[in-house]
């Protein structure tokens, strides 16, 4: 047996069983959440029953599922099992309306916990590891899906849960902690804290490998984190909605995460259009469980950005890689036609050594045309000469244009004077609705 | 012989330029001398104060965007003739003036020059005789 994979005849499936097995639990799943008031409404109204499916393809003409759907049915409407099966329940904080209520049978907690251990155990944790979660414990689903998938695994598992800086660090001595999971903004926060203690996260812990996710950050600051503590980090993507964490992950290629696609059927659309995307381009990830009884999801939109990146991955899995999230498909505005993601422009703008790293991106009508002006704060000057800022402006505008097909107006303006909400960064303003 | 100017970006929005002087004062920095070149965008505040550096630090500090360069400041009288006769020096041995702007302390009179070729100044201000005030100079100021 390969050491490297969890469960080899899974993740090295040909492409070929993979999509016979996806088909056939997307027959399953079908006839699942037909079982559920909201399916068999919205389903079963439309004459869709398992035997609609002949093809991966035919998934394409069932209705999508969003996050009000989800609201709306508050909070067991979606639930196709009898209650005496649901063994657990995680909710998300409704900031806004009804919650969103995920319910598991024994079953999904199984599959729940395998996946993460499979996550894992790809990027070399095993049963010897000490495994520290920092996550929140209770309806975070980052606290319990790490739990019991590294203890599926056989690692000893510490349900450090979030905050307490200083516990955190003699946990990981005394305890000799070798992998831990954190948001990367708090793997920055325990190391300044290991800092001013004196601490060596190099010689005086026996870390080894961080697991890193649920806040968007740049291939910089991951870079940043392995040298600072002298570790591997892997990227973990995963929602409530899809159970939680272990949706999909990094290899040790670290290069794209690996969706398991024995569990979900992923798509990546247009959001305007509702349409496929090619493989490659950007667009919203649409995930269909195939796996989960107590709730099952057809085509839910998880309004996450990315792109399926084309090719085999050297490791050896065949489950396709989607790429790190980096916006929310609400963020998508559209200006003569065109599709544009902020995570486009922002792309560009920071292969800009000479800029800083807030920028506004303001879309507004003048006279009959939409125009996109871009304002992005200047680094440290490094010219006293109008000609080189002028040069400036116009190949970020040349490269801008390259990348979204509409010429924006570029403006430089002085840093740390870009609009923030609760310290968050606003990128887009669209001005066009208000008039 | 080169002294050390401030360049500083400034965004054309209404008190800007203020709440850049303010930094420069609370740190107890004195300007000698300062232009405002702009375009309807931007300008370009250039500076000469008492210790460059300093000030340079404070600005960083405050999430300015600034930057320190080399200039040098020929002593002259206040004479339009003599303003001339200093800058056809350097128009003699090939070396164009970006920009140019003046103070004076007393009688005395200071052009500050930005040339094309900063390398080469030295060399000219000895063979034409000019005076030039130092980094020193300034701080004495
Ligand atoms: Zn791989």
């Amino acid at each position: 047996m390969d050491e490297r994979y969890f469960q080899p005849e899974i993740e090295t499936m040909g492409r070929h069983d993979l999509e016979a097995l996806q088909l056939r639990r997307l027959k399953e799943s079908i006839g699942a959440a037909l079982r559920s008031p909201f399916y068999r409404t919205r389903y079963g109204g439309a004459g869709i029953t398992p035997d609609s499916i002949r093809t991966l393809d035919d998934l394409r003409r069932l209705p999508f599922t969003t996050k009000d759907d989800l609201r709306g049915n508050y909070p067991f409407g979606l639930v196709a099992v009898p209650m005496d099966r649901v063994v657990r329940l995680h909710s998300s904080s409704g900031t806004t309306g009804n919650p969103t209520v995920i319910c598991h049978s024994r079953h999904d907690l199984d599959c729940w916990a395998n996946r993460v251990a499979r996550c894992l155990y790809m990027v070399g944790v095993r049963d010897t590891d000490v495994f520290q979660n920092t996550s929140g414990y209770g309806m975070f689903t980052g606290g319990l899906g790490f739990q019991y998938g590294a203890e599926r695994l056989g690692a000893l598992t510490v349900p450090a849960a979030a905050g307490n800086t200083v516990r955190q660090i003699k946990f990981i001595r005394d305890f000799g902690t070798t992998v831990i999971h954190a948001i990367p903004s708090y793997v920055f926060r325990l190391y300044e804290v290991m800092r001013e203690s004196g601490i060596s996260p190099q010689t005086d812990t026996r870390l080894r490998t961080l697991v890193i996710g649920a806040e968007p950050h740049t291939e910089a600051q991951r870079r940043k984190i392995e040298e600072s503590l002298g570790v591997k980090a892997y990227n973990s993507f995963g929602m409530s909605e899809m159970s939680g964490p272990g949706v999909a992950f990094e290899c040790p290629e670290q290069d794209g995460l690996h969706i398991w696609e024995d569990s979900y059927i992923v798509e990546i659309i247009d959001p305007q259009t509702l349409e496929p995307v090619p493989d490659g381009g950007i667009g919203e990830l649409v995930l269909t469980t195939l796996d989960r009884e107590a709730m099952p999801l057809i085509r839910y939109r998880t309004r996450d950005l990315t792109r399926i990146l084309p090719g085999e991955c050297p490791c050896g899995r065949t489950h396709r890689r989607i790429d790190r999230i980096k916006g929310r498909s609400d963020d998508m505005f559209i200006v003569k036609g065109v599709n544009i993601f902020p995570m486009q422009i922002e792309k560009i703008l920071m292969q800009f050594r000479e800029l800083g790293t807030d920028y506004l991106i303001t879309v507004d009508t003048v006279g009959n045309n939409d125009e996109v002006m871009v304002e992005v704060e200047l680094g440290d000057l490094f010219t006293d000469d109008y000609s080189q800022l002028q040069r400036l402006t116009r190949e970020i505008t040349r490269q801008l244009k390259d990348e979204i097909l509409v010429t924006p107006k570029v403006k430089l303006v002085d840093r740390g004077t870009l609009p923030k909400t609760d310290g968050k960064a606003i990128r887009v303003k669209d001005l066009r609705n208000n008039r | 012989m080169l002294i050390k100017q401030l360049s500083v970006f400034l965004e054309n929005k209404s008190g800007r330029l203020n709440e850049v002087l303010d930094i420069l004062g609370r740190a107890d920095i004195r300007i000698i001398a300062a232009t405002v070149a702009d375009t309807s965008e931007y300008g370009i505040l250039r500076l000469i104060t008492t210790d460059t550096a300093a000030a340079y630090m404070e600005l960083k500090n405050n999430q300015v965007s600034a930057q320190q360069s080399d200039v040098v400041a020929i002593t002259c009288d206040s004479s339009a003739a003599d303003f001339a006769a200093k800058i056809s020096c350097f128009a003699r041995e090939g070396l164009s003036v970006e920009y140019m702007y003046c103070f004076s302390v007393g009688d005395k009179a200071f052009l500050i020059l930005r040339t094309s070729d900063n390398a080469r100044v030295p060399e000219l201000v000895s063979r034409y005789g000019l005076q030039t005030i130092t980094e020193h100079d300034l701080s004495l100021l």
